[in-house]
């Protein structure tokens, strides 16, 4: 097992490995992604309360799901990468960053389109919109503090140390807020108590869930393989697969 | 089929412009991480092959 | 144990002579408190209200903004390599550091913050309990706040970057600390609030240290 590790942490056998395995998250989360739309959309029962405004939970969950995982998984990356000094690790880190902002954004968007209709207003002090505004928060931290520096080896080892600062108080800042909010609570209808859904409304959510991740797996495969040219750029193996393609096109 | 026919799906039973605005950004934003990534790639594919033109050259007119 | 000593006693007395520099941030703490009444309105109704979310938020602002400081003028002089160099464990020494700048701002803060409750018409009884929040609170803030400012020391602009990287991670104590002082206004039970203040306290004080070491050698050799 440890020399799959190992090999996992040269980037030239990164590179080659994860373009077979890239197609296979291209194609499932497409499938995914359009069976689950179309369910979510079109099939699935109007919620009795809220009418079809309720359809957005089947993006709204996935991306604020995504959101948290990212951020969870950024923080091994960074943690990996500081212990044992895989270059990999730190390349998956760097690259999932954005991809983590846009979805804590996608969260925090269509949560507030939702609560038009719901609530009445664009924005509620709603104690999972309130967490996940403070995550986004974090993710731009980590991308600016990552920004800051100029040598890469000591921006790689501060976004990680902020990653797993940053991991060890979202439990924290979730539960503090979920408190503060019960505190406050005003009396409307919240996103955070919603009734048990019947299987019908559930299973598209569960296949939208689904994309997502494999959407996020094939990305930041791809965006890693990029990062690795960027950063490998000098390397011999990259020069000869670079020859090779250009003696191709002559 | 939740919708009587393709126009009631559209009007999405008044909720409309919340559903699909909420689902039209989302799918933007997928796509435009996509086309960042897919451009990001062809850049750099492109700079290396650039470089490993002019190499070539130089080591050609070297020997 | 006496290198810890060490670093203490030479922290207190360096800053002890640039006595200036530790008033600033109870000046701020003060300046920001009176711009509230003339910005909102003097009206004591409105103002016993905000009280205590006003006086944390001040605080908390006043702690940051002293932050930058607290390795800036030892980087610049080079004696943080020194302190790098140390056989002793760096994550005690960083305490130690850390230990100095609450004396120097957190405490005070927290021992001047009923005055301006005063001003801020805040209700009777709550006052201890500001003091002693402010107190238990701003001990966390310096805490998780030195992990940014080890993170941002290296940095030319490090200033707002350290702003970004800690006010997300002051959150929990926010809200426990304004919670306490609003409870203590509303009559009903502290100890909670007080209690996770401290919880939140001991795991800053466990965790916090290893952060800040790992950060000053990111950024002493970055």
């Amino acid at each position: 097992m440890w020399a799959f590790i190992h090999k996992l942490g040269s980037p030239k056998w990164f590179y080659t490995i994860s373009a077979k395995l890239q197609p296979w998250f291209w194609a499932a989360a497409v499938l995914l992604l359009v069976v689950g739309s179309l369910w979510g959309l079109a099939f699935a029962p109007a919620d009795y309360q809220q009418g079809n405004s309720f359809r957005i939970i089947y993006v709204h969950v996935p991306a604020a799901f995504l959101a948290q995982s990212i951020f969870i998984s950024m923080a091994v990356s960074g943690l990996v990468f500081m212990v044992w000094k895989i270059k990999v690790a730190d390349m998956a880190a760097a690259v999932m960053a954005p991809l983590g902002a846009a979805m804590t954004f996608v969260a925090l968007f269509s949560g507030a389109v939702w609560g038009v209709p719901t609530w009445g207003t664009w924005w509620m002090w709603d104690a999972r919109l309130t967490s996940m505004l403070i995550l986004l928060f974090l993710y731009l931290g980590v991308i600016a503090l990552r920004g800051a520096f100029t040598s890469r080896d000591s921006a790689s080892r501060a976004a990680s140390v902020l990653a797993m600062v940053g991991v060890i108080n979202i439990p924290i800042i979730k539960y503090s807020v979920d408190w503060w909010y019960t505190l406050h609570q005003p009396a409307s209808f919240t996103l955070t108590s919603r009734p048990a859904m019947p299987t019908e409304m559930w299973l598209p959510l569960v296949i939208m869930v689904l994309g997502f991740y494999s959407f996020f797996i094939a990305l930041t495969l791809m965006r890693t393989r990029s990062e690795i040219l960027r950063r490998e750029a000098n390397k011999r193996w990259v020069q000869d697969l670079v020859k090779g393609q250009v003696e191709e096109t002559r | 089929m939740a919708f009587a026919s393709f126009s009631e799906f559209l009007a999405m039973g008044g909720h409309a412009p919340y559903v699909w605005s909420a689902w039209g950004v989302t799918a933007l934003l997928l796509l435009a991480t996509v086309w960042h990534a897919r451009a990001e790639q062809r850049l750099l594919l492109k700079g290396l092959k650039r470089r490993a033109r002019r190499e070539n050259s130089a080591r050609g007119s070297a020997q | 144990m006496i290198a810890v000593k060490a670093t203490l006693v030479r922290d207190l007395t360096l800053l002890l002579r640039r006595r200036g520099e530790v008033l600033n941030p109870l000046v701020f703490f003060a300046l920001v408190i009176t711009l509230f009444p003339i910005a909102i309105s003097p009206d004591p109704e409105l103002l016993a209200v905000i009280a205590p979310g006003l006086l944390w938020v001040a605080a908390l602002l006043a702690a940051l903004l002293s932050l930058d400081s607290l390795f800036r003028s030892d980087y610049d002089d080079g004696s943080l390599e020194q302190l790098l160099l140390a056989p002793q464990p760096l994550a005690a020494l960083s305490l130690a550091k850390v230990a100095v700048h609450w004396l120097l701002t957190g405490l005070p803060l927290a021992l001047m913050a009923p005055v301006l409750g005063i001003m801020l018409a805040l209700p009777a009884g709550s006052y201890a309990i500001l003091a002693l929040s402010l107190a238990l609170g701003t001990a966390s803030l310096s805490l998780i706040g030195a992990i940014g400012a080890a993170l941002t020391v290296g940095l030319a602009r490090g200033g707002v970057l350290l702003s970004l990287l800690v006010l997300p991670l002051y959150i929990p104590v926010l809200i426990f600390g304004a919670g306490a002082v609003q409870a203590a206004i509303l009559g009903d039970g502290v100890a909670a609030h007080l209690a996770i203040l401290g919880a939140l306290l001991a795991a800053s004080l466990m965790l916090a240290p290893w952060a800040i070491a790992a950060s000053l050698r990111i950024s002493i050799n970055g």
